[in-house]
């Protein structure tokens, strides 16, 4: 106790400055739970910002550091206050920049390469201490080198990791490597902790061990995403964001620093469930995604002998939706990449005008992350309530006269149902099968991004309509307004 | 066994906290709606650029003629603040667009 009396004796703003960690810890949290009710969500975000404003100048203008452990010698403030402005002041911008120019379909790498920046900026300040604990000379205990290494490895993975699943979804870099090389991670994986384990028994033997770690656990991070399908970077991204999560509360161990702590916990377990969440939602175990390699199982599933898809002109499927009762719209990756969300809106409400009952139902793992879909339709204004999700859209389905499938393609597919052989048996689908008429949106009969066939094209109560989403739709649009 | 124990009476309080957070962090995220998934990563993802307070203490105390921990502390403030600034803009511009329904 004393030398706290003493701490505070020789620097009151520390006073201070714990006083503004522990506001900010509770932004955190308010903020995050908020940030789960679409009503408040935006207010959390924007509370969360503000208390992470807060501890960062609070930090630059109240941290003391004392300059020998006991604090003896006193304390030294920030220093450096011109380098760290300008790297600030340089993030600042470039930030903001990718962050307004991004478009609404590209939310996903953006986020996962955000996450990467956080991961890179754990290891480095791991890095940086072991630098400046080798230059004093000092002892090493077990505790910090053990922190150093953990910080230094998971930040490094999770920036690696990340790289890849941005490459990935940018669809810049392809599923690589099946099980085999799933062997050699978990060979990569021994021999990285045996080195930690042996920089931490041995701490001089090798000076530039964290070096090495760090190098190798960006080889392990781009290995470990490499194999696993291009489908699953969602439930990739979150993991290794509850990762980056992890490494920054190594950081609050390393500096005493409870909001370092707090902020990186709270996402590090609140990551964990996102990702277990979305696991369930695919119906299959974390295990499974990270080894599965699930997209690289081409053709499991084929069919049978040459079958024949039903195509529709857009005149016809025009019609067919505008004398509809109820019509209920899947949409997929698919309507991403097309950038179709506003055609697709205008289609709705012109239904909606003819008075047609149109409703979305969104499965849960559409598209390339959870809820993608929702915020891409909520860009386009698309009301709240008619976005269904898949468990309220499903008893619906028999009563609805036309469903249209516009770029998805396993998330509909019966074989998750049907077909025990499958790749993605077992996954909950949402059943457009039991609905009257079924009109696929597609450009071509190219398969989905799990690589399997998928019995919906063939059924009796489908029609294609090939082509890009977007000029589909306008033709839609086009036809349904001319009747 | 000696360091272990060192270690966690040292940091005693922090383990209690640790343990703590990783529940409250369980509990806040349970009743999530699937629709806020995405905003929800996206705004985790922006508070855990908490990680920037501790390249801020890093780059503060770096000797000031030690280039090579100030060149990698300079990066570290850099990429933090990446994280923090580009973390919230795209999780409000998301949210954004819930609200203009949600009224």
């Amino acid at each position: 106790m004393k030398s706290i009396q003493h701490f505070i004796d020789i620097w009151p703003g520390n006073f201070a400055l714990q006083i503004i960690y522990l506001l900010s810890s509770i932004t955190f949290i308010v903020g995050l739970k908020r940030l789960s009710s679409p009503d408040r969500a935006r207010q959390g975000n924007l509370l969360a910002a503000a208390g992470m404003g807060l501890a960062i100048l609070g930090t630059i203008f109240l941290h003391r550091s004392p300059i020998s452990p006991d604090g003896s010698e006193g304390f030294r403030p920030i220093g450096n206050l011109v380098w760290i402005f300008g790297g600030i002041g340089l993030g600042t911008v470039l930030g903001w920049m990718m962050a307004m120019r991004v478009k609404m379909t590209a939310m996903p790498q953006m986020v996962s390469f955000f996450n990467g920046m956080g991961g890179a900026c754990a290891a480095l300040i791991g890095l940086i201490e072991y630098r400046g604990l080798s230059a004093h000379g000092g002892t090493a205990d077990t505790g910090f080198l053990l922190i150093i290494y953990l910080g230094v490895w998971i930040g490094s993975v999770s920036f690696a990791g990340s790289m890849i699943a941005y490459g990935k979804l940018e669809e810049r870099i392809k599923d690589f490597g099946g099980r085999s090389l799933q062997m050699v991670n978990l060979l990569f994986l021994g021999a990285l902790v045996a080195a930690m384990a042996f920089g931490i028994a041995q701490p001089d033997a090798v000076p530039a061990l964290p070096w090495i770690v760090a190098a190798g656990s960006l080889v392990y991070g781009v290995l470990f995403v490499l194999p696993i399908g291009g489908a699953d970077m969602p439930v990739v991204i979150s993991l290794l964001n509850s990762f980056t999560g992890i490494a920054a509360a190594l950081g609050g161990f390393l500096y005493n620093n409870q909001v370092m702590l707090t902020g990186g916990i709270l996402v590090g377990s609140a990551g964990t469930i996102l990702t277990i969440l979305m696991c369930q939602a695919m119906n299959r175990s974390l295990l499974n995604v990270l080894i599965g390699s699930f997209g690289g199982k081409g053709g499991a599933a084929s069919a049978t002998g040459e079958q024949v898809v039903k195509e529709i002109s857009a005149t016809d499927a025009a019609i067919l939706c505008a004398y509809a009762q109820r019509v209920s719209i899947v949409p997929g990756y698919g309507l991403a990449v097309a950038q179709a969300q506003h055609t697709c809106h205008e289609f709705e409400k012109q239904l909606s005008e003819k008075g047609v009952e149109v409703t979305y139902a969104i499965h849960p793992v559409a598209g390339r992350m959870p809820g993608h879909m929702n915020v891409l339709l909520a860009e386009a204004d698309v009301a709240y309530p008619k976005m269904l999700e898949m468990e309220d859209a499903n008893p619906q389905m028999p009563n609805t006269d036309v469903v249209i499938v516009i770029g998805a393609n396993d998330v509909v597919n019966p074989a998750a149902e049907s077909d025990p052989s499958s790749p993605i048996y077992g996954m909950p689908i949402i059943h457009v099968d039991k609905a009257r008429n079924v009109i696929v949106m597609k450009r071509s009969m190219g398969k989905g991004y799990a690589g399997i066939e998928n019995q919906l094209f063939f059924g009796k109560n489908t029609r294609m309509l090939f082509g890009d989403a977007k000029s589909s739709l306008e033709k839609l649009v086009a036809e349904v307004k001319a009747l | 066994m000696e360091p272990i124990i060192a270690f966690f009476l040292e940091h005693q309080n922090f383990i209690f906290l640790l343990v703590l957070a990783v529940f409250l962090g369980v509990e806040v995220i349970a009743n999530v709606p699937a629709v806020l998934h995405t905003p929800l990563m996206s705004g985790a993802n922006a508070i855990h650029g908490v990680v920037i307070i501790g390249s801020i203490i890093v780059m503060g105390h770096a000797e000031p003629g030690d280039y090579l921990s100030l060149v990698l502390g300079f990066l570290a403030v850099v990429l933090g603040t990446l994280n923090v600034v580009g973390g919230f803009v795209v999780t409000n511009r998301m949210l954004e667009m819930f609200r203009k329904k949600t009224r």
